[in-house]
């Protein structure tokens, strides 16, 4: 019996060490892709969301007027060891560079700032530093605008090392001097407005999509594969062509004196030619054109495995042809249909160049705010706050997704 | 005058590409309540003629009746026939009782007498109880049943089959023939059945219809069909069958002798018309050959060059010449057998033998 | 997710090798890139025997910031506008010029001076029109408001610069009024509410070259353009006209790029191209003001005519405030881009 159970225990033993071994092979087979992904994918994404949250200008610069105006009330004169610590945070910064950068981050939030600060700066070593309140009367007189409040404010509300006030102002949101969240005045908000234009224009980009893509997919998968094949070629040509010469094409047709609104004339059917460039028309035609091969191939690819005998076995229950096919065709093609759409919508929101060189300013979607606030304005938190936002718009499409396709098995 | 029957193909031919005929001059009659199975190789036109039937088809040339009336042209969903196809065709996205449910549906039948009769088809293929499973949870058997309950649940006119058994294993195909032949026979409706196997045939169906290269070979029961085939090609096809060459030595009536190329001369049944001289067939089921120790009329000298045991019976592999073997059954404990290698003389009993032109 | 990876240039440029021997030199592209071509690149090559890769911008601060803070600094020169060279000079975007290599700061136009910068050229934003269409010329800002009178599309730059000042100036605001009057809240709803009336009318431009190309191609009746483009155009033989009065004049600047590694070469160019001879070369060649006052006695009285300098185009001219535009542009901008796209 001993020698039994010693046996086992060898057995045991030695599975255990096989089945070690195979994870130690796993793990080191998929080891250079994680890594990969890590830092192709991870890194950057992390430091996306890090950079939508990060504020080290102001906390950084000028650390002791952060902790002179702790106990500010933001509203009444900025009391004088605020300005003496001003001063004292000037005369550390080593170069002009960092002064330049916490003008810029104090201009970001107000107008003005810089100028006041560069000022400040290029003004030191001021004659007297001992005494804050002689020090403020110095600064004031170097340049009135220090008396007044906002300055300080500026530097009171991004005294913390994180901020909420990018990831707000993605939403319309912004804080006030007080702490409490507003919403943002309506000549200066548009996030809301775009963020919802982005999804519009994609939702209306995946219908269509789906309107031309469901009976092309169908008509692809009822053929012989050889001719699928070089048919799907020709579905995916604008697949390989480059974004930017596509969307030349496109302008080069689209034009009021290009080929479409010539052939309308030509056949009589305008006078006028009609507006199909920098308006939300051409935007969704070339942004059809370039994703209906995302919507074509996974409808394609579900329709080919449903055998034709679904439709013939409906009809011979006597259901008529076409009640045959929405009953019983297009319900099996349903996991087609979620993974196309979810595609060319996920995709379509984040869209740029297209909307960028077809659409008018009013059809621009969130990227183009995000290339603005990267490419122009230089803030780059703004920039990653927006991306951030998108990322969970993303996130949010995909739960939605999961959960659909969890209630309804048949697209799983 | 005979009773109308139920489906007639009237010359009936089909080609897909113009040029050669999937299935030509058909004259097939289905008669009322009968279980008619069209068997035949793949390529052979029986799923085509199936397929005109149930209407998926249009045919190239020819008349299909049912019940006297022309519904050569009537769409599919007009048919009012019940299919079951090879893999079932059960619609994923639905339960079981919704698939079953599927033809009523369409039917407009109210709701409370729909849900009745699904159950009631349920039970009848004893599958009560599963309403609201998916397809995919069910075994193949099991789907095999759905299929049917969804054919029969609406009293179709007739039930067409696609080879329903095809994805089967052996004995889960063997137990659902029983079970359809006993289906058939309780609900009296009539059966188009679909098979490129001959065993599934000759066990349920009332009458066999053999197809080859687009040509109705042969309708008969499936004693007739085995035991007089009416040509070389049905005498091949179904059951197992040896065949010897030779030509037509001497013409008697129904009888013939045959010179076969080892000089022995056999005498049997002439199939069809043959000149003296004429290259023929001679046929034989294996278990009606007798072997024996030492020659006599009708009989051929052989070899034995191979011997299975098969519980019942034995099965001989003997060679009669250098080009030429015959299968013969042995059945168990009648006389020991002979060994491998034993020369020994096949009889070919004269009533069993068939003479193919 | 990809594509706003794609838009953090940071990537992108790390890939890119610095090549031995070449001097990377970038400029806002079109009829100025060409004169740039000819007048600097070409004369440079020849004489210091090295390559001069020129490259087009639309004048985005934010690749030259992601080069200078990955340290990975491909571009050597760069023709900067003066609120961006002004800002990027206190951030520590551009380098320090070496003034006694380049010569003395009295040889230029006390504007043209600057710590981080050497004035390239004055150039003026203008009104702009096609002579062919519009027989009875615009003259003002207020014309080109005046959509009853000249009915059409027109075309503006898109951003806040530039059009912030039109709009005033075609709401009254007499050019050395506009900066006083934009300094002020009130100032900044007006010029905004102007620019909303126009609203319907407008279609934006965002490079150099596309204003002439518009109005060329008959999709605007008036535009605002870079002089020197109009200019080009009319070589070529277009009948497009210039409004000079509210047009708004700047210099644009050369600056190098804080950590190139080519920072030497770098000046000999500038120390080369901003020579009165080279930059009056440049001047016949597209009709943008000298900095160097030297240069300007090499000019024929045709050409001088033809420069936003000359006093005939300057007199009701603005000039451009940077240090405003530094303080409060990207206030200005931010806004403007939400009332843009809305």
């Amino acid at each position: 019996m001993e020698a039994v159970a010693d046996t086992m225990v060898d057995v045991r033993a030695a599975l255990r060490r096989d089945a070690r071994r195979r994870t130690a092979t796993a793990l080191l087979l998929v080891l250079p892709l994680a890594l990969f992904l890590l830092l192709t994918f991870l890194v950057p994404i992390g430091a996306l969301l890090w950079r939508a949250v990060d504020n080290p200008e102001i906390a950084r610069a000028v650390p002791r007027t952060v902790a002179a105006l702790a106990r500010w009330d933001a509203e009444s004169p900025a009391p004088d060891a605020a300005y003496a610590a001003f001063v004292a945070d000037l005369l550390a910064l080593r170069e002009q560079t960092d002064a330049g950068m916490l003008a810029r981050r104090l201009n970001t939030e107000v107008g003005g700032a810089r100028s006041l600060v560069m000022n400040a700066w290029r003004a030191q070593p001021l004659p007297a530093t001992g005494d804050a309140a002689a020090v403020r009367a110095q600064l004031i007189a170097l340049d009135p605008r220090w008396e007044e409040p906002w300055i300080w404010q500026a530097i009171a509300k991004n005294g913390a090392r994180l901020t909420p006030d990018y990831l707000l102002a993605a939403v319309d949101l912004k804080r006030t001097t007080d702490g409490s969240i507003v919403t943002m005045d309506a000549d200066r908000s548009a996030f809301r407005r775009i963020l919802a234009r982005t999804f519009g224009i994609a939702a209306i980009v995946t219908a269509i999509t789906l309107v031309l893509a469901y009976p092309l997919a169908w008509w692809l998968s009822t053929m012989a594969p050889r001719r699928a094949n070089v048919l799907l070629i020709i579905v995916l040509v604008p697949f390989w062509t480059s974004i930017l010469v596509r969307v030349a094409a496109w302008i080069v047709l689209l034009q009021s004196g290009g080929l479409v609104n010539q052939t309308l004339r030509g056949i009589g059917l305008i006078d006028e030619p009609l507006a199909l460039l920098f308006n939300r028309t051409g935007v969704v035609i070339a942004m059809v054109h370039i994703l209906l091969p995302f919507m074509v191939l996974p409808l394609y690819s579900v329709m080919k495995s449903i055998p034709r005998e679904y439709v013939r076995a409906a009809v011979s229950l006597g259901s008529h042809p076409l009640a045959a096919f929405v009953r019983v065709y297009v319900p099996q093609t349903y996991a087609g249909v979620a993974a196309g759409g979810l595609l060319v919508f996920i995709l379509a929101i984040g869209y740029y160049v297209t909307p960028a060189l077809l659409g008018g300013p009013e059809d621009q979607m969130l990227s183009y705010s995000v290339a603005q606030y990267a490419n122009v304005h230089l803030d780059w938190g703004m920039a990653c706050a927006l991306g951030s936002v998108l990322l969970a718009a993303t996130l949010v499409l995909y739960a939605v997704y999961r959960r659909f396709a969890r209630m309804e098995p048949a697209l799983a | 005058m005979a009773e109308t029957p139920l489906v007639r193909f009237a010359g009936v031919q089909k080609s897909y590409d113009g040029i050669t005929l999937a299935v030509r001059d058909l004259d097939l009659d289905v008669r009322r309540g009968e279980f008619l199975t069209l068997l035949g190789p793949s390529g052979s036109g029986k799923t085509t003629t199936l397929m005109m039937l149930a209407g998926f088809e249009t045919p190239s040339g020819g008349e299909i009746l049912f019940d006297g009336r022309p519904i050569t042209r009537t769409p599919p969903h007009r048919r009012n026939f019940g299919m079951v196809f090879q893999n079932y065709a059960l619609f994923p996205h639905l339960t079981v009782g919704d698939n079953v449910a599927y033809p009523l549906t369409v039917r407009r039948v109210p709701a409370a007498e729909r849900e009745q009769r699904v159950a009631t088809a349920l039970e009848m293929v004893r599958l009560g109880g599963l309403t609201a499973r998916r397809p995919d949870q069910l075994s193949g058997g099991q789907r095999q049943r759905v299929a049917l309950a969804r054919a029969l649940v609406f009293d179709p006119a007739m039930v067409l089959m696609d080879e329903p058994l095809g994805a089967l294993d052996k004995q889960l195909r063997e137990h659902m023939q029983v079970e359809l032949k006993d289906l058939h026979r309780r609900l009296g409706v009539t059966f188009v059945y679909v098979t490129h196997d001959q065993g599934e045939a000759l066990a349920m169906s009332d009458r066999v219809a053999v197809f080859n290269d687009g040509a109705l070979q042969q309708v008969d029961t499936a004693e007739r069909l085995y035991e007089e085939p009416a040509n070389r090609f049905v005498s091949g096809f179904v059951g197992d069958n040896t065949a010897l060459a030779g030509r037509v030595a001497a013409i008697d009536r129904d009888f013939a002798d045959v010179a076969l190329e080892c000089n022995a001369t056999l005498r049997g049944r002439l199939i069809g018309p043959a000149a003296p001289g004429a290259a023929v067939q001679v046929a034989i089921r294996p278990e009606r050959v007798v072997v024996r120790e030492s020659g006599g009329p009708n009989t051929v000298p052989a070899t034995v060059q191979d011997i299975v045991y098969l519980g019942d019976h034995l099965r001989l592999r003997c060679g009669i010449d250098e080009r030429t073997t015959a299968t013969v059954k042995h059945p168990v404990g009648s006389g020991s057998p002979p060994a491998i290698g034993a020369r020994t003389h096949l009889e070919f009993p004269a009533e069993h033998v068939r003479i193919y032109p | 997710m990809k594509r706003l990876a794609a838009l953090l240039p940071i990537i992108v440029i790390a890939l890119h090798a610095h090549a031995e021997g070449t001097l990377t030199v970038v400029n806002f592209g079109g009829a100025n890139g060409t004169a740039q071509k000819k007048a600097y690149y070409e004369p440079f090559e020849k004489l210091a025997g090295v390559k001069i890769l020129p490259v087009e911008y639309n004048g985005e601060q934010a690749k030259v910031k992601a080069m200078v803070e990955t340290g990975k600094v491909t571009w050597d020169v760069i023709e900067a506008e003066s609120a961006d060279l002004d800002r990027g000079c206190d951030e520590g975007l551009y380098e320090k010029l070496d003034w006694n290599r380049i010569g003395p700061k009295s040889d230029f136009l006390p504007a043209a001076v600057h710590d981080c910068g050497i004035g390239i050229f004055v150039w003026s934003t203008v009104l702009a029109y096609d002579a062919n269409r519009l027989k009875d010329p615009p003259k003002s800002w207020a014309d080109f408001w005046d959509v009853k009178r000249f009915p059409g599309k027109r075309a503006l730059r898109k951003n806040a610069r530039f059009n912030l000042e039109f709009a005033l100036m075609a709401d009254g605001v007499k050019p050395a009024e506009v900066y006083k009057v934009l300094a002020t809240k009130d100032g900044v709803e007006r010029a905004f509410r102007k620019l909303a009336e126009l609203r319907p009318h407008l279609q934006w431009w965002e490079a150099g070259a596309q204003p002439p190309q518009f109005l060329v191609a008959g999709d605007v009746v008036m535009a605002s353009a870079y002089n020197g483009r109009i200019d080009a155009a009319q070589r070529e033989g277009r009948n497009l006209a210039i409004a000079w009065a509210g047009g708004i004049y700047d210099i644009d600047y050369w600056a190098i790029p804080k950590g190139t590694p080519n920072r030497d070469l770098a000046t000999r160019y500038i120390a080369f191209a901003v020579g009165p001879d080279a930059q009056a070369e440049f001047a016949r060649l597209i009709s943008y003001g000298p900095t160097a006052t030297k240069a300007l006695t090499k000019l024929d009285a045709k050409t001088l005519a033809q420069l936003p300098s000359a006093p005939a185009n300057a007199k009701d001219a603005l000039k451009f405030d940077y240090r405003f535009w530094s303080d409060h542009g990207e206030a200005m901008e931010k806004r403007f881009n939400a009332w843009v796209t809305q």
